[in-house]
């Protein structure tokens, strides 16, 4: 058996442990450095300098790229490196704007954090770059220069993670700063799919997801001329909690509801309820197609930044795409056409969504879901939107008694719910299938695979002599590899469900920041969960069963068409090919 | 590709070479050739056909009567355009001169007093390059054939001996006795850290490959620093045989020439070079018959000192910005394009064949101990002759100012050795010596132990008008300028140090200021990711340490000794030195001189931009720059 | 807007479609502009499949590039350390001066224009340095390069007659 190896740090023997650099094993031994540029989903990228230890033997070195090695004594508090984490830190307090008081990340900034934490009450230095220019020209998020420190690590996820490169660093030194291609606006950006994954790394105020809609809910809330429906996605009840301090991942639906009647709002639904009935658009298009053997596979369409990728970047995948429109989109026209049957006029119902997603706002936004200028959706707020509404009006959130959503709208399965973790949509979809194909067995099939915190899962299911090949990838640069091995003939899938965060909904920008994999499987746990406590396939929502006999008729109707499914366009931005001779 | 092995090639051209009787060699080098040396060139031909005087401009076998060449920098640019026929030696030559050169010298023999060089210190002109300090005390052997042989025929370099070392590694040697030479060798990389060479080749030996890669590393952006260029634009060739020794010694296949492409003549001089190369299959497949390829391509840097680390240098290679990378890993296990790579600078591959030649053993005995070898210095600044000399490490700093480039001068050029103050060493990156560091010997470890380094080897020479907060706030400005924003304490800390040295120059700074300037200097020097940023604080360190003194006049008494900063500045012109001439009235661009003819005249000081113009015009001496 | 791609097409051709060649790709791609306009570089991003912001952020982190046009007439000035030395601060002062160019300016509004503020030029021996549209100008006082600009303006405005 080989040699335990150990590194002293601060006079403390630690086990090496497989840990990649020597930051890793220092926040296990307990101390917990903040730094701004390490991220652990991200490669290392040595910059900010503010993990900075002595090593003996080595000097002083970032540990964020050492490898530990057996013997190692490392000091992470001499009196040299806390001067320099000083000096570093109170550089980048005198670069740009850091007002605490007046900045939405205030409580969840790591700057602050560092800068709370080492006391610093005075900057030596002068200040720079103060000028706040706010670029809030996409619907979905907002940038703010003057608070960038640099890290990089939105760069390194929308080129790593995601495989975009719709921001990278410009200019050098110090003008260097993170830019779209020829320094546009982020709205003008032809390459930004939404998604969000750069504001969830981010450490500082300089990109969160656009909050300007809040103001509008609290005024159609108070605009007695309108009446307010609200539904929250999956997701968002088990990322709300521990912005209250509660456990994370704990599902806290009954709160929520609780606590959007007490905002004002008139009906409190449940995403979910949409969800099953996306499953049984979604799937019993499948089957159409699965037994013409047309546009296969097919992609799942209920991820909007994943509609932008298509649109964007692999148009010729388009007709692959699901026409089933996603959950919010299904929840907004169905709300609409109730009201109106019940005798309202469609713009007196104002439908806001709670998401978890950044996309989620610019979808609500695409031409396709207004009707006579009216949205179907008409504001989109996020998880951490929904908590500042909570705050905002001094709610009492963690000491609520549980509530019930209304009805019809609350009404669920547990196929609707597990919408919020990666594999979630395509098990909802296969227990639908299999139900329809094999009614005698439908819940014969186990999907254990498909909840495995990966980034890429497979299941293929056999009901006779049919065999479904499905696959499950998220993050887009993933997505990708498997458009390009489709491409190239090498995969073979018939329905493949696609998120562009990595982790499903639960990862999504409009969630509290989180990094690493555990938040991620604690979240989907909690939708988990509660799928055991709810009917087991989307065919069992009683709700939605009605829906059809009163509004949609039959699936895949055309009134269903109308209302449910969408079209997409190629959005690929090319010049010059005309311009060549 | 041509058949011939490089023995003979020699052979034919050694006879051709015979048949000539005369040669004239004119420097082409960028300093004569900014002195108009193409257009001196351009004269010997027209002067030559007119007089129907036979000559060639390549040695080939029907070459008779006169060759007439360019050669690479000859480092005496101070002295340019420099023009050599037989061993007599011109100066400062004009393309008028050229007739009076062809009819004179070439033809009878004749020596044109008027061109020689004149040595200040004998008060002798000098008929040959032997009888001129500058060359006489220098021990030349990197640049031993810079200024001789035409860099643009490979054929002379080969008659020179040249590709023979390369032939012996591929042909006699295993990879693993190239590296062991190199290693008993002791040569040291000239870019800037000294890293042994030998041993930075066997570490890229050891990684697996197949393909691994040479880097040259020409970026050479120093701020005063022209070593590389120099050697590029004289002798091309030198730099290729390095390149193809070190390929033999790691196992490479493929070679980049990172170049500056503020240097358009060393980038045209190595690409030729790599043409003729690989004409005669010195370059490409089956080297010599061994089987092993090697293939050398030029990158044209972007203008990007910071692309001069070598990581940076890799991601431009790679099309990306030239952002450093953190090591480990190094470039020896994963470098370009992720494969073991091997960067060595231009001067330290030039003098890669040079060891081979004498071998170790002999190649140690040059130098000191623990700095084997010669090192080139660009000297420029206040000094008698700008250019560029080759000595032993461990010459002395006195030796180097006032032996060779003739010593220090006064702002009028005339030699003064006590003007000496001080001398940056290593540019941007490096310290300043002052005069009790006159006596150090220059070499990496005696270097480092005065808080300064050799870098790449520029020295620039200041004397007593030199105000040091304003050279250190020169070589800040430049590093802050170039660095590449990605860590923080180079990004904000050059910015922050700048900007506490303009206030220190322009009058606004405290005692405080000077305090927080040291602090973040230390900071910025010890928490940096690369070695720009590790040494930009250095300049400022070492005046802080050296000259306190000066910086305590520009904060506490708001004066600037030197009378250089501009802010602290007022130019005045006095009235009992006045004459009245009117030159200062004429030069001033802003028209903020006034006065009559014969009268003393004034300066408007809300007018006056104070760009200097009038004070170097003065020919009494009446503008003064008051404090 | 540029009106035709056709050289950068075979420039691009040249260089294999190779995207580690961007570099050297927009290098040739000026020569032929004179700058880098947008079109163009998102021309070559889609041509070597990689993101134009990435292009945008090596045009803009080397000096060398420009992503806006420069002037008819070069003017650079040598601020190496010999030519600092020996006054070309002094010297950049006058020319911004005699073309009225504001601070962060170095292109004048008439586009004749573009002040170059370069590191060594390797003419150390002529300091200070100052160079016209590729012609070498040694030991320039700040009125001998007034002189030279009244030059080519003049020259200019003949031109126009």
């Amino acid at each position: 058996m080989e040699k335990e190896q150990f590194v002293t740090i601060e006079g403390k023997r630690v086990p090496i442990e497989g840990e990649k650099n020597l930051l890793e094993l220092i926040r296990k031994a307990h101390f917990n450095i903040v730094t701004f540029c390490y991220h652990p989903e991200l490669a290392a990228y040595g910059a900010c300098r503010l993990c900075l230890v002595e090593v003996e033997g080595m000097g002083i070195v970032a540990s964020c790229t050492v490898p530990p090695k057996d013997g190692m004594k490392v000091r992470v508090n001499s009196d040299e490196i806390r001067k320099l984490r000083r000096i570093n830190l109170e550089l980048l307090l005198s670069s740009g704007n850091h007002d605490c008081t007046l900045c939405s990340k205030s409580n969840n900034c790591k700057l602050q954090k560092l800068a709370k934490d080492l006391d610093v009450t005075e900057i030596r230095f002068k200040s720079k770059k103060l000028d706040s220019h706010k670029d809030a020209t996409s619907p979905a998020l907002v940038r703010d220069h003057s608070k960038c420190i640099l890290c990089g690590n939105c760069v390194r996820i929308c080129n790593e993670v995601q495989g975009i490169g719709a921001i990278d660093f410009a200019f050098r030194g110090f003008r260097s700063k993170i830019a779209t291609a020829f320094n546009k606006e982020l709205g003008q950006s032809h390459e930004c799919v939404s998604c969000g994954q750069c504001a969830r790394v981010c450490p500082t105020g300089a990109l969160m997801p656009n909050s300007s809609e809040i103001e509008e809910v609290f005024k159609a809330i108070n605009n007695p001329a309108k009446k307010v429906a609200v539904h929250i996605a999956p997701a968002v009840r088990v990322g709300l909690g521990e912005i209250f301090g509660l456990p994370q991942g704990q599902n806290v639906d009954g709160k929520i509801a609780a606590a959007l009647r007490m905002l004002g709002f008139d009906y409190v639904y449940d995403t979910a309820f949409a969800a099953d009935l996306t499953i049984l658009e979604e799937a019993t298009e499948f089957l159409e197609r699965f037994k013409k053997g047309t546009n296969l596979p097919q992609f799942t369409s209920c991820c909007p930044a994943w509609v932008n990728y298509v649109e964007k970047f692999a148009p010729e995948f388009i007709p692959n795409l699901s026409t089933a429109r996603s959950p919010m989109q299904m929840m907004g026209p169905v709300l609409k056409a109730d009201f109106e049957e019940r005798g309202g006029k469609r713009e007196d119902l104002v439908v806001v969504a709670v998401m978890p997603c950044s996309a989620k706002k610019s979808e609500a936004k695409r031409g396709e879901f207004y009707v006579d200028g009216n949205p179907d959706t008409d504001y989109v707020v996020t998880t951490v939107g929904l908590a500042r509404m909570i705050k905002e009006a001094g709610i009492d959130f963690v000491n609520l008694e549980n509530e019930w959503f209304d009805m019809p709208f609350g009404t669920k399965t547990g196929a609707g719910v597990i919408f919020g973790a990666s594999g979630g949509v395509m098990e909802a979809a296969l227990r639908y299938a299999v139900a329809e194909l094999d009614p005698g067995n439908a819940r014969s099939v186990k999907f254990t695979s498909l909840r495995e915190p990966k980034v890429f899962k497979e299941k293929t299911v056999t009901i006779g002599d049919v065999k479904i090949r499905t696959a499950v990838v998220s993050g887009l640069k993933n997505a990708r590899k498997l458009l390009d091995d489709i491409k190239a003939g090498k995969d073979h899938y018939d329905f493949i469900e696609v998120m562009s965060c990595q982790g499903g909904c639960v990862a999504g920008a409009g969630q509290p920041q989180f990094d690493g994999w555990t938040p991620r499987k604690v979240r989907a746990e909690g939708l988990y969960q509660e799928d055991t406590e709810l009917a087991y396939k989307s065919q069992d929502n009683s709700g939605v069963t009605a829906l059809y006999g009163r509004i949609l008729d039959k699936i895949g109707g055309p009134v269903a068409h109308k209302l449910l499914h969408t079209h997409y366009k190629s959005k690929k931005f090319r010049v010059g090919e005309d311009k060549v001779k | 590709m041509s058949n011939k092995t490089i023995e003979q090639i020699a052979k034919e051209y050694n006879a051709a070479y015979k048949k000539i009787t005369g040669r004239v060699v004119i420097c082409g080098g960028t300093g004569c050739i900014a002195g108009g040396s193409l257009k001196i060139y351009e004269a010997f031909q027209k002067e030559m056909e007119k007089r129907k005087i036979g000559f060639c401009l390549q040695i080939t076998k029907d070459c008779h009567e006169n060759y007439l060449s360019m050669s690479g920098c000859r480092g005496f640019c101070a002295q340019g355009p420099l023009v050599s026929v037989g061993d007599v030696f011109y100066t400062k030559v004009k393309e008028e001169d050229v007739p009076e050169i062809v009819e004179k010298t070439l033809l009878k023999g004749e020596v044109i007093d008027r061109l020689l060089y004149h040595n200040p210190a004998n008060n002798q002109k000098a008929k040959t390059v032997a009888e001129i300090p500058f060359y006489s005390k220098q021990e030349r052997i990197l640049l031993h054939d810079c200024g001789r042989i035409n860099p643009e025929d490979i054929n002379e370099y080969i008659a020179h001996g040249g590709y023979a070392q390369a032939k012996r590694a591929y042909t006699q040697m295993t990879d693993e006795e190239v590296c062991k030479e190199m290693i008993a060798s002791g040569l040291r990389g000239r870019g800037g850290g000294g890293f042994p060479t030998g041993k930075k080749w066997d570490l890229t030996r050891i990684e697996p490959g197949p393909k691994k890669y040479v880097i040259c590393n020409a970026d050479e952006g120093d701020p005063g620093a022209f070593m590389d260029r120099s050697v590029m634009e004289g002798n091309p060739n030198a730099v290729l045989e390095g390149m193809m020794i070190a390929a033999r010694a790691i196992g490479a296949d493929e070679g980049y020439v990172y170049v500056r492409m503020e240097y358009p003549l060393a980038i045209a001089r190595i690409r030729k070079a790599i043409e003729q190369a690989e004409k005669l299959g010195l370059l490409g497949k089956d080297i010599f018959g061994s089987g092993k390829d090697f293939k050398i391509n030029v990158m044209e840097g972007a203008g990007a000192f910071v692309c001069g680390e070598e990581t940076a240098l890799i991601a431009s290679v790679e099309g990306k910005r030239g952002m450093p990378k953190i090591k480990p890993p190094f470039p020896s296990q994963c470098g370009l394009f992720g494969k073991p790579t091997v960067i060595n600078n231009v001067e330290t591959l030039a003098t890669v064949p040079k060891v081979l030649e004498m071998g170790s053993e002999k190649f140690r005995k040059i130098g000191t101990l623990g700095s084997p070898g010669t090192k080139t210095f660009a000297v420029t600044g206040h000094i008698a002759n700008t250019g560029l000399v080759e000595v032993p490490m461990g010459t002395t700093l006195r030796q180097v100012i006032d032996d060779v480039a003739g010593g220090t001068t006064n702002d009028d050029g005339t030699v003064n050795k006590e003007a000496f103050k001080a001398a940056q060493i290593g540019g941007p990156s490096g310290g300043c010596l002052t005069r009790e560091h006159l006596d150090l010997p220059l070499d990496f470890d005696s270097l480092k132990s005065a808080g300064a380094m050799v870098g790449s080897g520029g020295l620039v020479v200041m004397n007593d008008k030199t105000c040091m907060v304003n050279v250190a706030r020169f070589f800040l400005e430049f590093t802050q300028r170039e660095s590449c924003g990605k860590c923080v304490p180079c990004r904000e800390g050059t910015e922050q140090m700048l900007t506490m040295l303009n206030d220190i120059v322009e009058g606004r700074a405290t005692l405080k200021t000077l305090e927080n300037l040291e602090d973040l200097a230390k900071a910025v020097q010890k928490s940096s990711l690369c070695a720009l940023g590790k040494t930009a604080p250095n300049p400022v360190l070492s005046t802080l340490k050296h000259f306190k003194d000066e910086y305590l006049a520009h904060v506490v008494e708001k004066r600037c000794p030197a009378g250089v900063c501009k802010a602290l500045a007022r130019f005045e012109i006095v009235a009992d030195k006045c004459k009245g001439c009117g030159m200062c009235k004429r030069a001033c661009p802003v028209q903020a001189i006034s006065g009559t003819v014969g009268k003393p005249h004034q300066i408007d000081p809300k007018k006056c931009i104070k760009c200097g113009g009038c004070k170097a015009t003065c020919k009494f001496g009446a503008v003064i720059v008051g404090a | 807007m540029t009106d035709n791609f056709t050289p950068v097409a075979n420039i691009l051709k040249e260089y294999e479609y190779d995207p580690s060649k961007l570099i050297p790709i927009l290098q040739k791609v000026q020569d032929v502009y004179r700058y880098l306009p947008e079109d163009v570089m998102r021309y070559i991003a889609d041509e070597l499949e990689i993101s134009p912001a990435k292009v945008f952020g090596v045009a803009t982190f080397f000096a060398h590039f420009a992503i806006t046009p420069k002037g008819k007439h070069i003017i650079k000035v040598c601020n190496g350390t010999a030519c600092h030395v020996k006054g070309s601060s002094f010297l950049i002062n006058t020319v911004k001066d005699k073309l009225k160019l504001k601070e962060g300016q170095d292109t004048t509004e008439d586009m004749l224009f573009t002040l170059e503020c370069v590191s060594c030029l390797g003419a150390c021996g002529l300091a200070p340095v100052m160079v016209i549209d590729d012609v070498v100008h040694g030991q320039v006082t700040p009125a001998k390069a007034v002189e030279l600009l009244d030059a080519v303006i003049k020259q200019e405005a003949q031109y126009v007659k």
